[in-house]
């Protein structure tokens, strides 16, 4: 048993910190939140010139060929970072997607632009309030056009393509929905930006109008795919909550070690202790199922789906909590918008519903651990 | 026991409700009814000058500050005429949301330690709502430890001159006057040199600056001092006296009674109930249930806990400690609402637009003012310290600064 | 990142398993894996026994105490393979429980700290579980502050005289030895003044009296010493040093890794899975779920944080502080797993008696069991106290009774 990153993964895990830390301080993501850029794409373009973009993407598509733990070590950088870019929505999602169950044509089309920052792409799949389900996709697809809504879409604005989930059949079941790869330039698209709590990662609606499309996948396997494509996704974002939580955490900390009320510094009461001490209780929790989660999504194992759900919930909560928390440990201080304390807090309650909300996730876990205690 | 109005209080009732029908400004009703913490705004009008008329409306009527005496512009109401108000007022009292500071804090201090010509002059025009006060208590270096302050008064002959810097003034931008706490002796410990003053926040010298809060909005605000002068009859109590001055601000805070809590619930129970999920109604969830089921009864604890309190004042004993829970249970309550209402929506849980869902916004505004409900007017920690040694009778903090003079104090923590 | 077993590894868990499956204990294996927090009790069986018998089997065979070195008892393995043992044992792992506080605290003392005469005449017999060892620490003015200890030992000539009293000992009415921390020099600061000791627990002048429990079981005692003589050689490092051994004491009992602390979780998910509601089986009622997926995720990330620690030392390195969370995280969740048990169980939740109550009252006994889980070996307070000041490095308590001599610190509260 070897249940730790490899020191290769270590070292790349350095490199993101460093590289973030000079190119992604809290000012540049403040730009981003002030609404004077969409993202940021200096960062963008540094990002696939480390090839941290394309880390996960096999070099015949363009990418390093490296693999998924190592997009988890980046995933948990990028969140404690709090990266304005669209690196969520185009890795996690439009990626692995594609690598999924893209045609050699579609891969080759596009992994390379992601690999290489030049196409940003995303995921349509939900159509307002509510959780992933095949049943509310109503987003329908006939002769390659597509006509409805999606909404909310993770950096919808910016994409250049979107992996959309249509519905191609009525029988009641999954097979009733198919997956389309659209190119968002090519016309059929209104877009809508949506405002959200966490302003660093847009939000949008799409709009379809007889939009052309083409096929992603078989016919009626769209809910499988997506199905695993979400798994997936809530491993490497559970890394990115992660990630924000130790940061959250060592803010508190520090904050802590440096104001003083009444002569002392007010980490020195155990009120404040024990708050820091509960963050770092879940902090842990979640980072140890996070491991377990990557090491179910590199090797491909079946306990995937359990894993995904348990880092899932396990991180959602844990950024929730260190991220309120911090705020709570710096009094007023927390509540400016000028301290970096609340980019956190919007952050982890945004990225607590983007991939469907804990309440899903925790019943998807039981039924999953339910299916396996059966089999 | 029972809830049942006296025949006094009946008639009260039937007064106030008759003078509420008649003159509150129903064109915004329907608005307030549904603004919530972090969503207290009006969207054609400026929410501070309709909360001026509707205030200088209800003084002309004699329904301001009722449990004032009638010369300082009350009613000389019992405090359960006060609540019965408070009831009939109903949501037009979220537009009392500016004053609340000048008529639970400032009011109840120049009452106590004010000259009677101060009194007269400042108290019904506070009442009015013609004046805003504000409480110019926290600096940077203390908010819990307010009497670690730096803020220096020092005797030029009948005045005082002020030099230093106030944070987190709720109001300041808007407010007319001040209660300001500053040190006049930085040789003794720190709770011996302070001393209170009111002042004209259009003085000389006196410069407001908004800060933008976490949630967005610019509520309080960084306040400087530079050279300003006070004259001596401003001050509150005596030189020195400031901290037991200050208990009494601060306790009246903690006493306001049936001040209306928000906690979220009334708001939560209507979302689920009409809110439609995958599977059916939300409130036939047995999870969503579950939850509602535990935030509704700490609801009910709270407002039968002030109704204890309520009864305990109109049979004219002092209320016991119990509503020191009040804002230590509502402030979590209201983020943990906020959190499960973003969950319900599912992913599109984050949006924030007015016209994005059902809600509209309402519990994403919530969440992202909720922080400050378990920091403003006593951190959660402090209320939990004070509920510990007031109320419990523990022993106090091991206090490393207490006998030592205030220059002595460390500023820094590493 | 792998879980597989490295070549030796593999062929280390074969042996293992088919020594197990040739010499384990199986008319009890059902028994076993069916019991849980507060309730490790054997119907037909005396449960020290059979554990003795066990105990001593593996010992002959090399299987006890595996990560100690073989002259004194062990295998001299290595820490994985130590879990992989671990992992093969499986519900037979439940019966060493009598010998944890001996193999985790008082061996790994004595290993440290006694002379080599000592040591070969004591640890194998601890191994083997012939001896069964109990730790004397906390008092009836100091479990949290165990430095506040009264129990006094005096130098007569070649030996040491003790008198005072001992509380909370867990298993000293079966045990044959104890370590004991004692007060040498009342003089000087507190923590100062101790020194460290074993003793036989039969030596004259020495009192056990069971303390009932809350649970209504007597698994620990109070233990009177009354002039006790103990001789200079089985004191345990230098006089007055007696604080910085007990710390080895306790980092040892910290470090325990795979010590599998109880959550209560796979319990309650049988439990769910099985029981039937007015509508409908519990694992279909989404408030279940709810609860069940949040225990679910500290429980398995307790177990991975264990097994991020041992696959650091597997590779030869300190394990971070992570594991200092075990007991703090799992302490409070058996307790409202047990609680959510008997919730779901309705009005028959606060039935006991094995025979009425649902799953023969295994969660009315977890229930009853898990306060104390809160407190031994370090309360929840202590235990944030130390994640705040040793792994987030926040300062310590101010320390009122840090610089004063020992009898001059106040004994009462309210004076
Ligand atoms: C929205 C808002 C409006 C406000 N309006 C006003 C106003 O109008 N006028 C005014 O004067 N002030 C106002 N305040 C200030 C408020 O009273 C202070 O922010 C509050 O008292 C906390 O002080 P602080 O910000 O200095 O935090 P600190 O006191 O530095 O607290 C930081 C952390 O340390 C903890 N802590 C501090 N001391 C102890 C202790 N002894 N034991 C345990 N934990 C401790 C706190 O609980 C907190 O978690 C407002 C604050 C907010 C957020
Ligand atoms: C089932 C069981 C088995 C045990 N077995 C043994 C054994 O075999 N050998 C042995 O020596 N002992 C044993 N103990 C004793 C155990 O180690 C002590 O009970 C424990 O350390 C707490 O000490 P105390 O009971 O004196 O409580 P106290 O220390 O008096 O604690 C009372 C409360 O005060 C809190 N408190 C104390 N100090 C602080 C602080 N500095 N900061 C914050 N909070 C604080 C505690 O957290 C607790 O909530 C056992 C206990 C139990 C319940």
């Amino acid at each position: 048993m070897n249940f730790d990153f490899s020191d290769e993964q270590k070292q790349m895990r350095d490199a993101a910190r460093k590289f973030l830390t000079e190119k992604c301080p809290p000012k540049a993501v403040r730009e981003v939140l002030d609404g004077k850029a969409t993202y940021d794409k200096a960062l963008w373009t540094g990002l696939a010139e480390m090839g941290f973009l394309g880390v996960a993407i096999p070099e015949e598509f363009g990418g390093a060929g490296a693999g998924h733990l190592e997009l988890c070590v980046i995933a948990e950088e990028m969140g404690r970072a709090l990266a304005p870019v669209p690196f969520a929505s185009t890795v996690y999602l439009a990626a692995e997607a594609l690598l999924l169950a893209g045609s050699d044509a579609q891969k080759q089309k596009w992994l390379p632009k992601i690999a290489s920052g030049e196409a940003i792409g995303t995921l349509a799949l939900f159509e307002g309030k509510g959780n992933p389900s095949p049943q509310a996709i109503k987003l329908s697809a006939s002769g390659g056009t597509l006509n409805g809504v999606k909404k909310p879409v993770p950096d919808g604005a910016i994409a250049d393509f979107a992996i959309v989930a249509a519905r191609t059949g009525s029988t009641g079941r999954d097979a009733d929905i198919s997956l389309f790869l659209v190119d968002l330039k090519a016309g059929g698209v209104e877009v809508r930006s949506l405002t959200n709590i966490d302003p660093t990662h847009g939000q949008a609606e799409l709009t379809f109008k007889n939009c052309k499309a083409e096929p992603l996948g078989a016919a009626g396997d769209g809910w499988s795919i997506l199905t695993q494509v979400l798994d997936r996704a809530a491993v490497l974002v559970a890394f990115e909550q992660v990630g924000g939580s130790d940061r959250a955490l060592e803010m508190g900390r520090d904050y802590a070690l440096d104001r003083i009320a009444f002569g002392r510094p007010i980490g020195s009461f155990q009120a404040v202790k024990h708050i820091l001490a509960d963050m770092y209780v879940s902090a842990t929790l979640a980072r140890s199922n996070c491991y377990y989660g990557a090491w179910a999504l590199s090797t491909n194992a079946s306990e995937l789906p359990e894993a995904a759900a348990a880092a899932r919930i396990s991180a959602t909560q844990a950024f929730q909590h260190c991220s309120k928390n911090n705020i709570q440990v710096h009094g007023g201080m927390g509540f400016t918008w000028e301290f970096d304390c609340h980019m956190y807090y919007r952050r982890a309650n945004a990225t607590a519903v983007t991939l469907g909300s804990l309440s899903y996730w925790e019943d998807q876990l039981i039924d999953r651990m339910r299916k396996k205690n059966a089999a | 026991m029972n809830f049942d109005d006296t025949p006094q209080e009946a008639e009260f009732r039937a007064t106030a409700r008759k003078w509420v029908a008649a003159n509150a400004p129903k064109e915004f009703e329907e608005e307030l009814s549904k603004s919530s913490l972090g969503r207290i705004r009006l969207a054609k009008h400026d929410m501070v000058e309709v909360g001026k008329t509707w205030q200088k409306k209800k003084a002309e009527g004699g329904w301001a500050c009722l449990h004032w005496p009638k010369e300082y512009g009350g009613r000389g109401a019992t405090p359960i005429e006060k609540v019965i108000w408070q009831q009939e007022e109903g949501v037009y009292g979220k537009l009392t949301q500016p004053f609340q500071i000048g008529e639970g804090m400032c009011g109840p201090t120049v009452m106590a330690f004010g000259t009677e010509d101060a009194k007269r002059r400042y108290l019904p025009k506070l009442a009015s709502g013609e004046e805003i006060w504000c409480q110019l208590f926290s600096e940077p270096a203390g908010g819990s430890d307010v009497a670690g302050l730096r803020t220096r008064a020092e005797k030029q002959g009948d005045n005082w001159v002020i030099n230093g810097q106030k944070i987190w003034t709720s109001g300041a931008h808007y407010s007319d006057y001040g209660l300001l706490i500053t040190r006049t002796d930085p040789n003794v410990p720190k709770h011996k040199g302070l001393t209170m003053f009111f002042l004209d926040m259009k003085s000389k010298g006196v410069e407001v600056r908004p800060i933008k809060q976490a949630n967005g909005m610019q509520e309080f605000n960084e306040v400087y001092f530079t050279d300003v002068v006070i004259p001596d009859s401003q001050r509150l109590g005596a030189v020195g006296d400031g901290w037991s001055v200050s208990l009494t601000t601060l306790m009246n805070e903690r006493m306001s009674i049936g001040s209306r809590l928000a906690t979220g619930l009334p708001e939560m129970f209507e979302f689920c109930s009409n809110l439609m999920t995958d599977d059916g109604l939300a409130i036939d969830d047995p999870a969503t249930r579950s939850k509602l089921a535990s935030w509704a009864v700490k609801a009910s604890g709270l407002k039968y806990t002030s109704y204890r309190a309520i009864s305990a004042l109109s049979k004219g004993e002092r209320p016991g400690p119990e509503n020191s829970i009040g804002k230590l249970v509502s402030g979590t309550m209201l983020q943990d609402i906020a959190t499960y209402a973003m969950d319900l929506e599912g992913a599109s849980g984050a949006l924030t637009g007015l016209d994005e869902e059902t809600a509209s916004g309402q519990f994403q505004q919530m969440l992202l003012s909720s922080p400050s409900m378990r920091i403003a007017g006593g951190t959660d920690e402090i209320l939990r310290n004070i509920i510990a040694e007031r109320v419990l009778g523990l022993p106090g903090d091991i206090r490393v600064d207490k006998d030592v003079p205030f220059n002595k104090i460390p500023t820094k923590g590493r | 990142m792998n879980f597989d077993d490295t070549p030796q590894e593999a062929a280390f868990r074969a042996e293992a398993k088919a020594w197990i499956a040739a010499n384990a204990p199986k008319q009890y294996e059902d028994e076993l894996r069916k019991s849980s927090l507060g309730r490790t009790a054997l119907r037909d069986a005396n449960i020290l026994e059979v554990a003795k018998v066990w105990q001593k089997k593996k010992a002959d065979a090399g299987w006890a105490c595996l990560h100690w070195p073989k002259e004194y008892g062990g295998r001299g393995s290595s820490p994985i393979e130590r879990v992989i043992w671990q992992q093969e044992e499986g519900p037979f792992g439940k019966l060493s429980g009598i010998f944890i506080i001996g193999h985790g605290m008082c061996g790994p003392t004595m290993m440290a700290f006694a002379g080599e005469a000592e040591k070969k005449k004591y640890l194998p017999p601890l191994a083997s579980g012939e001896k069964v060892w109990c730790q004397l620490f906390s008092e009836p003015a100091g479990g949290s502050d165990v430095a506040g200890l009264r129990t006094r030992a005096e130098k007569k000539g070649d030996d040491w005289i003790i008198n005072g009293q001992k509380i909370w000992t867990s298993g000293a009415h079966y045990s044959d030895y104890g370590i004991l921390l004692t007060r040498t020099d009342p003089n000087v600061a507190k923590h100062k003044g101790l020194t460290m000791f074993f003793l036989d627990m039969k030596s004259p002048g020495v009192d056990i009296r069971p303390i009932k429990q809350a649970s209504g079981q007597s698994d620990f005692n109070e233990v009177y010493f009354t002039d006790v003589k103990i001789p200079d050689s089985q004191r345990l490092g230098a006089v007055n040093d007696g604080w910085n051994v007990s710390l080895t004491t306790l980092m040892n009992e910290r470090m325990s890794i795979g010590a599998g602390v109880s959550t209560g979780f796979p319990e309650l998910f049988d439990f769910c899975n099985s029981l039937m509601l007015d509508d409908g089986p519990a694992i279909e009622d989404r408030n279940v779920r709810s609860r069940l997926a949040n225990y679910a995720v500290k429980a398995s990330g307790l177990k991975y944080t264990s097994m991020r620690a041992i696959s650091a030392l597997s590779k030869g390195d300190r394990p971070g502080p992570e594991n200092s969370i075990g007991k703090l995280v799992a302490g409070s969740m058996v307790q409202e797993v047990a609680m959510y048990a008997l919730d779901l169980q309705g009005a028959a939740g606060a039935l006991s008696g094995p025979e009425d109550a649902e799953i023969a009252g295994k969660f009315q006994a977890m229930l009853l069991r898990a306060p104390g889980t809160r407190v031994e070996g370090g309360t929840d307070e202590i235990m944030r106290n130390i994640i705040a000041e040793r792994v987030l490095g926040l300062p310590g308590d101010i320390r009122v009774d840090k610089d004063v001599p020992f009898n001059k610190i106040p004994t009462n509260g309210r004076a």
